[in-house]
C-alpha cells in the first residue's frame, strides 16, 4: 500500500470515530474556551485588556488544548488496543504517524476556528488585520507543536502516569515553537505591526516544523518498537 | 579485578585540584568593573560546560540505544542525564547569584539564561519518566532525550533573537594570562570530576544490571 493511501485511510478512520460521537472535539473545544474565559479574568483591569496579553494568551490557549486533544485522541486507540493493531499492520511506521498528525491537526484548527475569533473578539485585539500573515503563524506554529505531540503521546500509550507525563515532556520541548509563535503574533498586534518581525518569526517556525518532523519521522520506528 | 581500585587515583588526583582551586583563584587578579564578585566564573562556567557536555552524551548515547539497540549506551544515558540535572543546579544556582551582583536582577530571560533552564527541565522530565513511565519507559526516554539535546541551539536561537545580557562564550578566549590559569584549573578540575562521576554511576547502572541477571537466572 502506498504511504499517501496509508495515511489517507488512518486520517479517513480518525474522521469517522470521531463524526459519530464528537466526544474528542466538544471536550476540547470547549476546555479552549473556557482557558480563554479564565485569562479573561486575569488579565482584563477595569474593563481594558492588558496590552501584549492577547497572543500570549491565544497559543496558552492552542498549547493547553493541544495536549488535552493529543491525550484524548490516543486514549482512544488504547482502551480497545488498536494502536497495537495497527503496529502490527504491515504498513509503513512514519505513514502511521503521518496519519495521527494530520487528524490532530485538523482538530485543532478546528479549534483555532473558534478561538482565534474569540480572543480577538474579548481583547480588542486586531488578528484578521494581516489575516494572511497570522494565518501562517497559527499553521506553522500548530504544525510544529502537533509534530512534537503526536510523538510523544504515542510512544506514551504503553507508560504508566501517561496523563501528567504528556505535558512535563511536550512543554519544555515545544518552548521555541511557542515562543516564536507569541512573539509573532505580538508583532502583528503591535499599534504599528511589524510585518518584518512577524515574518521572521515565520521563517523560523517553518524552520522548526521540518525539523521537528524530520525528528518525530526518524525516531516513531524505534521508538514504538517492543 | 576489582574495578573500584582504578577510581583511586582519579579520586585523589581530583580532590587535590578541587583544594588548591580556592588559592588559584585567590590570587588572580580582580575583574576591574564587577571586582569580587566576579569570581565566581570560575565556578559557574566549569560547571557549565560539564553540565552540557553532559547533555551531549546522553543524546548520544540515547540515539545509539535507540538505533544500534545496545542495552550499555541507555545505562551510559540515564547516567549522564542524572548528571546534567547536577551540574545544571549548581549552574543555576551560581549563576542568579553572580546575576544580582552583575546587572542588578536574579533572573533575566536571556538566550543563554533561558536554554540553559530548558535544558534542565527537558533532562527532569527525563528523569521523571524513567522513574514513573513503568515498563518500555527507556526506549521512550531516549525519544525525549534526542529532541532534548535537538533543541538546546533552538531554543538558544529563538531567545538570542529576542534579547541577550549574557556574556558571549568568546569572553574564554580573550581572558588575561593570570585570570586564564586559574579557569582552566577549575574547569579541569571540574570536567574530571564529572567524568569520575560519570565512570561511577556508569559501574554502579552496569552492577545493577548484572544483579538483575543473576536473580533472573536464580529464579529459572
Amino acid at each position: 500500500m502506498s504511504f499517501l493511501r496509508t495515511v489517507w485511510l488512518i486520517v479517513r478512520k480518525d474522521f469517522l470515530i470521531e463524526a459519530r460521537s464528537r466526544e474528542v472535539l466538544y471536550t476540547t473545544l470547549f476546555f479552549a474556551v473556557s482557558c480563554v474565559l479564565v485569562f479573561a479574568f486575569g488579565f482584563v483591569r477595569e474593563g481594558r485588556p492588558l496590552e501584549d496579553a492577547a497572543s500570549g494568551i491565544l497559543w496558552i490557549a492552542i498549547a493547553f488544548s493541544g495536549t488535552l486533544a493529543l491525550g484524548r485522541a490516543f486514549e482512544r486507540e488504547r482502551q480497545s488496543e488498536t494502536l497495537r493493531a495497527l503496529l502490527i499492520a504491515p504498513i509503513d511506521r512514519p505513514a502511521l504517524y503521518v496519519g495521527k498528525l494530520v487528524g490532530v491537526l485538523l482538530l485543532l484548527f478546528v479549534v483555532e476556528l473558534i478561538i482565534v475569533p474569540l480572543v480577538a473578539l474579548m481583547f480588542q485585539a486586531p488578528l484578521f488585520d494581516h489575516a494572511l500573515l497570522m494565518m501562517g503563524l497559527l499553521v506553522a506554529g500548530t504544525i510544529g507543536f502537533a509534530a512534537v505531540g503526536t510523538l510523544f503521546a504515542a510512544m506514551l500509550v504503553r507508560a504508566r502516569s501517561r496523563d501528567v507525563l504528556l505535558p512535563v515532556l511536550l512543554y519544555p520541548i515545544t518552548i521555541p515553537v511557542i515562543i516564536a509563535g507569541v512573539r509573532g503574533t505580538a508583532a502583528l498586534l503591535e499599534g504599528d505591526p511589524n510585518i518584518a518581525v512577524a515574518r521572521m518569526w515565520l521563517s523560523m517556525l517553518f524552520f522548526f516544523d521540518v525539523v521537528f518532523v524530520t525528528l518525530a519521522l526518524w525516531t516513531f520506528e524505534p521508538v514504538m518498537t517492543e | 579485578m576489582d574495578t573500584r581500585k582504578l577510581f583511586i587515583l582519579p579520586l585523589v588526583a581530583i580532590a587535590a585540584m578541587f583544594a588548591y582551586a580556592p588559592y588559584a583563584i585567590h590570587a588572580a587578579p580582580y575583574e576591574s568593573t564587577m571586582g569580587l564578585v566576579q569570581k565566581i566564573f570560575y565556578f559557574h562556567v566549569p560547571a557549565a560546560m560539564a553540565m552540557f557536555l553532559s547533555a551531549f552524551v546522553c543524546g548520544i548515547a540515547s540515539a545509539v540505544f535507540l538505533f544500534g539497540r545496545k542495552e550499555k549506551a541507555d545505562r551510559l544515558a540515564l547516567s549522564a542525564a542524572e548528571l546534567t540535572v547536577l551540574f545544571g543546579l549548581i549552574v543555576l544556582i551560581s549563576g542568579p547569584l553572580w546575576a544580582r551582583k552583575a546587572w542588578g536582577v536574579w533572573w533575566q530571560w536571556d538566550a543563554r539564561l533561558t536554554s540553559t533552564l530548558i535544558l534542565w527541565l527537558v533532562f527532569q522530565a527525563y528523569l521523571l519518566l524513567r522513574r514513573y513511565g513503568g515498563p518500555g519507559s527507556d526506549r521512550l526516554a531516549a525519544g525525549v532525550a534526542i529532541f532534548g539535546a535537538a533543541n538546546v541551539p533552538f531554543v538558544y536561537w529563538s531567545v538570542n533573537v529576542w534579547r541577550t545580557l549574557h556574556p558571549p562564550t568568546n569572553v574564554v578566549r580573550t581572558l588575561e594570562p593570570e585570570m586564564m590559569w586559574p579557569f582552566m584549573w577549575s574547569a579541569i578540575a571540574y570536567l574530571g570530576l564529572y567524568g569520575l562521576m560519570l565512570a561511577a554511576r556508569y559501574r554502579l547502572e552496569n552492577r545493577r544490571a548484572e544483579l538483575e541477571e543473576i536473580y533472573l537466572a536464580a529464579e529459572d
